[in-house]
């Protein structure tokens, strides 16, 4: 028998609160500009990404490069000087970068989020859902094979970084917010 | 002697590198002396075998080809020992006295 | 149980078709194998010593009639009229092609199944007390929360790239019949003092190399929270466990590593950060799972009165039923561990059978146990005779649950590429050492598991008596074990000393049961003498 008394969030709130960013998944066209696919359509940060150490050192640098051991949350009192934010993934196996990416959306943060290194199309999906918004691999992707994966799934079971609902969702339209 | 085996890519199938190919009999394998990585090399980039690895063998005492020095080798080639009715020879009951 | 939705069937189907598009790359040559492995390890298909092995998931170890008949039928057309049932619920099938498998897995679809996530650093399928809705021990059926997390864990974005594989467990019983604490993250449904549902919370075990027993990391965690929690805890272990030793990355290292204390500590709070977040799964989400749950409907007034005339039935009766919570319903364990078999193992046939069985006589049901034997949960007891004539006519009606030949064994080296040893032929020369049924009664409880290897997938430290294969120069060698243990009293086996060849694990084993015997006192099972006199109490009979 299910216990009604057990206590659930409303799954109205599940906006998250009110700094958490959602990227916009649904309909953006990638463009690709060398080794770089982006899904954003504001300008390109131009300063180059220093450490993470430096960064925080540096009170003029806008765009910061973590490596995949880097604490993400060290940038969260510097969080609104960043325009970019570079993470690395040295081995595509090595997932640490999805969180790093998920939690400075959870952070609020809206600026860029590339994905560098290792990465294989077929992650290009889980990192769109965590909120990388751009990736500059080390072997350049092909772009019709990313739309291709990003378009295999025609749902998701969970949220995430994007604004994708989930299934829970459309399977109980009246507690979906506005 | 030096041998080569691997699976086929397609089926699985445990193949040993017979010269100029991969056979599925390890009666077959030929000794690669010092190109094992050349040819696995190869082989591999050209999708005809996977996994390949290079093993030691010697020619087996009763005649019957080339024995894999170690028991993982002699089982891939003969089949798993508690079905001899899948294993590579099911008609032949001398063939898995070989493995162990 | 469950029934697939449009959603659900259609993530399935994607799913084939994404594996389909990347067989294809893979075959062409445009992925190598090492780009290709982890993606076709997270569908499930290993390549193993003979053909590509290829591991269904059977969630929390249930099937009805048809997903059984479709996995015989797989048997027959692409595999060698076989598969096996393994240690986590699943199936596995040890002869299949690559090009076949996304067809397979498009069969598989038709039926509400699939390969997602069996393999590789995922998060696994969350196995199930094998006799969940039916045992008269639970406070409830912990199988929606089991299908509730197996949504919840499917494709998580942040979590498809883990240190390691990640291994869930749910009961709803103070009897584990699943071995929780062997798990990397494990539930028990309980009541609280105020009678609220929630979740006893074990973080922290695995077998493998380097064994460790899961702690208690939350005494009652409200169900609601789930998702909240579990992410945190994924979300911990996804940043912190070391990324450059393969053999150092379960989480159960990482709590080893940071202590229980600094672990849990940022655990919670991690998981206040999810609260916030608000996205744990609405109730009635889970109300909605939890309706396919809802008990069959039972018959009352049954008769309990079973007529044991035919000796033989009333051997299997004795040993192979469980109570069942409905009064004139029995929980039926199917034995495949016939004596000369090899056990797990079962036939295209067999499996049409007990398909049959469950759509006639157990409202269309079935379980996969981790013991590697099949439950049909849910039987008349004026059914039991028919239904033990049917499996006495398929070979599947051995009366030795739990005995000391109702054995455990990975597939071992005749199969596995990463086996030192064969552990089958050493499963059947214990099993036929104590083949005599009087034998085998008289020893009571006895749970022999026995693993070719180190990765332990025949669980060897949770045996009453374990046994390791190992390569020793060359030649295969076996350590023996004693006093593990996955029921709620959890521990771990203990190596007695120097290890054995096959014929001389056997004889140590033969050994080592007859000093229980002498020093035994009445009531107690092996595992039990050997808790009460210790490895000292056995290391001289074994060594003489």
């Amino acid at each position: 028998m299910v216990d009604p008394t057990s206590p659930l969030p409303h799954a109205g709130a599940a906006g998250g609160g009110p700094d958490r960013a959602t990227s916009q998944t649904s309909a953006v066209t990638p463009t690709q500009v060398g080794n770089t696919l982006r899904f954003r359509d504001d300008p390109v940060p131009d300063e180059p990404a220093v450490s993470l150490d430096a960064f925080l050192d540096q009170s003029n640098a806008n765009s910061v490069r973590l490596e995949a051991g880097d604490d993400v949350r060290l940038l969260g009192p510097v969080l609104e000087r960043v325009r970019l934010v570079e993470i690395d993934f040295p081995k595509f196996r090595d997932g640490r970068g999805f969180s790093s990416a998920r939690i400075l959306r959870e952070m609020g943060y809206r600026g860029e989020i590339k994905a560098t290194g290792d990465v294989l199309v077929d992650l290009v999906w889980f990192m769109r859902r965590c909120g990388f918004d751009s990736f500059a691999p080390d072997v350049p992707l092909n772009l019709e094979d990313v739309l291709a994966s990003l378009d295999r799934y025609p749902h998701v079971y969970q949220e995430a970084a994007d604004d994708a609902v989930p299934i829970w969702k459309l399977r109980h339209p009246e507690l979906q917010n506005g | 002697m030096k041998i080569l085996t691997g699976n086929d890519l397609k089926n699985g199938r445990v193949v040993w590198w017979d010269g100029q190919g991969w056979s599925i009999h390890v009666e077959d394998a030929a000794d690669v002396g010092d190109q094992a990585d050349a040819i696995l090399a190869r082989e591999d980039a050209a999708c005809r075998v996977n996994g390949g690895y290079a093993i030691e063998a010697e020619p087996d005492p009763a005649g019957r080809g080339v024995r894999p020095a170690h028991i993982k080798d002699r089982i891939r080639a003969y089949g798993p020992t508690v079905r001899p009715d899948l294993t590579l020879k099911p008609a032949d009951p001398n063939a898995g006295t070989w493995v162990i | 149980m469950y029934k697939y939705d449009q959603y659900d069937h259609a993530m399935v189907r994607a799913r084939v078709e994404d594996f389909r598009d990347q067989t294809r790359r893979r075959l062409a040559g445009q992925m190598t194998d090492d780009q290709f492995k982890p993606l076709r390890l997270k569908n499930g298909l290993y390549l193993q010593l003979h053909a590509y092995m290829l591991r269904v998931a059977i969630p929390y170890g249930t099937l009805n009639s048809t997903q059984m008949r479709k996995l015989a039928h797989i048997a027959r057309t692409y595999d060698r009229g076989y598969g096996h049932f393994t240690t986590r619920q699943n199936l596995q099938y040890h002869w299949i092609k690559l090009e076949d498998a996304p067809d397979i897995l498009g069969e598989l679809a038709e039926v509400e199944m699939h390969a997602i996530q069996t393999s590789g650093e995922s998060i696994r399928n969350i196995s199930a007390d094998h006799y969940a809705g039916a045992a008269a021990d639970e406070i409830m059926d912990p199988r929606p929360w089991a299908e509730t997390i197996r949504q919840m864990t499917t494709f998580m974005p942040e979590f498809s790239y883990l240190p390691r594989k990640f291994k869930i467990a749910v009961i709803a019983a103070e009897a584990d019949r699943a071995a929780l604490r062997w798990h990397d993250f494990a539930l028990r449904i309980v009541r609280n003092e105020a009678g609220e549902v929630g979740f006893q919370v074990f973080a922290g075990g695995g077998m493998g190399r380097t064994p460790f027993i899961a702690y208690e990391i939350r005494e009652f965690l409200p169900t609601g929270q789930i998702l909240s929690y579990l992410q945190a805890v994924l979300r911990v272990w996804n940043r912190h466990a070391r990324r450059d030793n393969i053999h150092k990355q379960r989480m159960k290292i990482l709590v080893h590593e940071l202590g229980q204390e600094e672990f849990s500590r940022q655990v919670e709070e991690e998981h206040q950060h999810f609260l916030a977040l608000g996205e744990d799964f609405p109730q009635a989400e889970y109300d909605r799972i939890a309706a396919y749950f809802a008990p069959p409907a039972f018959e009352t007034g049954l008769p309990d009165e079973i007529d044991r005339s035919d000796p033989d039935f009333a051997v299997w009766l004795d040993q192979q039923l469980a109570p069942h919570k409905a009064p004139g319903y029995a929980i039926v364990n199917i034995s495949l561990k016939p004596i000369q078999g090899i056990g797990g193992d079962i036939t295209a046939d067999q499996m049409d059978v007990v398909a049959d069985l469950a759509e006639r006589y157990s409202f269309d049901e079935l379980r996969v146990a981790h013991t590697q034997n099949l439950v049909l949960p849910h039987v008349r007891k004026a059914d039991l005779y028919a239904v033990w004539e049917t499996l006495r006519d398929a070979g599947l009606a051995d009366a030795n649950l739990d005995l000391v030949t109702d054995i455990i064994a990975c597939p071992g080296l005749d199969y596995c590429t990463l086996a030192n040893a064969r552990s089958i032929p050493v499963a059947q020369k214990i099993a036929d050492r104590f083949a005599d049924p009087q034998r085998q009664r008289d020893l009571g409880e006895l749970k022999i598991k026995i693993s070719g290897c180190i990765n332990a997938c025949g669980h060897h430290h949770a045996g009453h008596i374990g046994v390791l294969g190992v390569d020793r120069k060359g030649t295969e060698s076996y350590q023996l074990l004693l006093g593990g243990s996955g029921d709620e009293e959890t521990s771990q086996a203990k190596i007695t000393g120097p290890g054995f060849d096959e014929d001389g694990i056997v004889d140590a084993i033969e050994r080592a049961v007859e000093r229980y015997r002498e020093v035994r006192e009445p009531g107690e099972r092996f595992l039990d003498t050997y808790r009460r006199v210790g490895m000292e109490g056995f290391k001289e009979a074994i060594y003489g």
